[in-house]
């Protein structure tokens, strides 16, 4: 295999995996949404280098192309739940304007009810949570709070491999020098057999424990 | 106590019916009663300090406040401390100031804002914020918040125990989701979930920590921006509970420290009781 050949299977590795963690985005957002019997769900993505959100699934109103579309982190609902990495409850939110405008500015649609998860990966916030307008024909609960901290868990971890494999991404579509060189060795290598890839994965191997600050194996 | 469905989550909250009763240890010279520690009490001459995202001054339930301020990160990246012109970018804030004026209707309210920097910038203005609040020396600081980055949890540790023997009393929200956060985890805290009952001024003990009481956090009504009032749940809603009833206990008592204002929280709370 040449190393455009391996680069372009593993690009193709990388973009069914995009799809799959998609899916699985969308997947979440749509049970979340059965779940509470709520109007719409959405997840956010926190883009640290601009320091947005990022629509990245939604279920109900509002159309397509929402997904991508970006909003501030420093303030609104979901900024403060990502920074301060607590959930939030809200319910009867008419009856102030500001916040009325401010969603129907980023969601076009304006919802009376909130719940809001930070979406949390070990000690890194990914994102948010948000089920609008669940309903309301009973109180809200403490066994509800606790399911949503569960769909936040979930979500968290499909938004960690989301991330995961567009950073691989990045990487393979050459993004960067070293990754440039880690993509030929592995091409490379992908095009010896028996002794000589033997020796090479060796190499390697030793390179790796160097490079690791280890002894090399003997 | 009755099965809960996600038994297996952290204790970070409590059906108010299901709470176990608490057989106090020892021999305590009087009954300490919750009539003793804030009856009559309006929360006058103590300073409550709400680190959040702004309180918007002058909101019906929340009135004046007594200072504003907001942390800052500079282009070098270090926190400066502003006054703050900008007020609540969130409606968070004056959600809980809100809360603790309900309990405390003449205590003193100072907002530090540390929302507002970006959700990268909000660790270091978290930390400058809580330094500036326990340099101060303010009675009670309310944190409806927590970090989960381990590169602030030392820090957070130290200004915590300089809080507590300094004679600030830190109030924080437990975290209801399997992380490690802080500062709630902290000893020298209060650490703070929700309970579902309705009485405001209802309190649980919690024996065995990190949570240690149960305040009231689930369909509160509240202050929102511009003048609205809203309903909301989560224990960042409880946290401000338990900050207004200290205000209360302190204006009564003035004096007391952290460690004999929890000693006095446990004895009145409602699920404890001489054995």
């Amino acid at each position: 295999m040449n190393e455009g050949d391996f680069r372009a299977a593993v690009a193709a590795g990388l973009i069914g995996a995009e799809e799959s963690h998609r899916a699985l985005l969308q997947s979440i957002v749509e049970t979340a949404r059965a779940i509470f019997r709520a109007q719409a769900s959405s997840i956010f993505l926190l883009d640290e280098a601009t320091d947005e959100l990022v629509f990245e699934a939604l279920s109900g109103p509002g159309d397509e192309t929402l997904v991508g579309r970006r909003m501030s982190s420093s303030s609104g609902i979901a900024g403060w739940v990502i920074a301060t990495r607590q959930p939030l409850v809200l319910e009867d939110v008419a009856e102030d304007p500001r916040f009325a405008r401010d969603f129907a500015a980023d969601t076009g649609y304006v919802p009376r009810g909130v719940m809001a998860v930070p979406l949390l990966h070990e000690e890194r916030g990914l994102g948010v949570l948000e089920v609008l307008d669940r309903e309301t024909d009973r109180p809200f609960t403490l066994d509800d709070m606790n399911l949503l901290a569960l769909f936040g868990a979930q979500a968290a971890i499909a938004l960690d491999l989301l991330t995961k494999g567009r950073r691989a991404s990045a990487l393979v579509s050459g993004g960067e020098d070293e990754a440039e060189a880690v993509v030929r060795v592995a091409a490379a290598l992908e095009r010896l057999e028996g002794v000589e890839r033997a020796t090479a994965r060796r190499l390697l191997d030793a390179l790796g424990d160097v490079l690791d600050g280890r002894s090399p194996r003997a | 106590m009755a099965e809960e469905p996600y038994a297996d989550l952290p204790a970070w909250s409590i059906h108010a019916g299901s709470v176990e009763h608490v057989d106090l240890q020892g021999d305590w010279p009087s009954p300490l009663t919750r009539e003793w520690a804030i009856d009559g009490a309006t929360g006058a001459g103590v300073r409550v300090c709400i680190l959040d995202s702004g309180i918007e001054a002058g909101h019906p339930l929340v009135g004046e406040i007594q200072r504003a301020v907001a942390i800052e990160i500079g282009d070098d990246g270090a926190p400066n401390l502003i006054d703050d012109i900008v007020g609540d970018v969130s409606g968070h804030g004056t959600a809980c100031a809100s809360i603790v004026r309900a309990l405390a209707p003449e205590c003193s309210l100072i907002s530090v804002r540390v929302l507002g920097a970006g959700s990268t910038g909000t660790g270091d203005a978290l930390l400058a914020g809580l330094r500036w609040a326990v340099e101060e020396g303010f009675d009670v600081v309310n944190m409806s918040l927590s970090t989960t980055k381990h590169l602030f949890a030392a820090t957070l540790h130290e200004l915590a125990d300089r809080a507590y023997f300094g004679g600030t009393i830190l109030v924080a929200s437990a975290h209801n989701m399997p992380v490690d956060s802080y500062p709630w985890r902290f000893a020298a805290v209060v650490s703070v979930g929700s309970h579902d009952g309705e009485d405001p001024l209802e309190w649980f003990y919690n024996p065995t920590p990190p949570v240690e009481f149960f305040a009231r956090g689930l369909d509160v009504e509240g202050a929102w921006l511009n003048g609205a009032t809203m309903r909301y749940s989560g224990n960042s809603f409880a946290t401000p509970h338990i900050s207004g009833i200290i205000a209360l206990i302190l204006s009564k008592h003035s004096g007391l420290t952290p460690f004999q204002l929890k000693t006095i929280l446990s004895l009145t709370a409602r699920n404890v009781e001489a054995a």
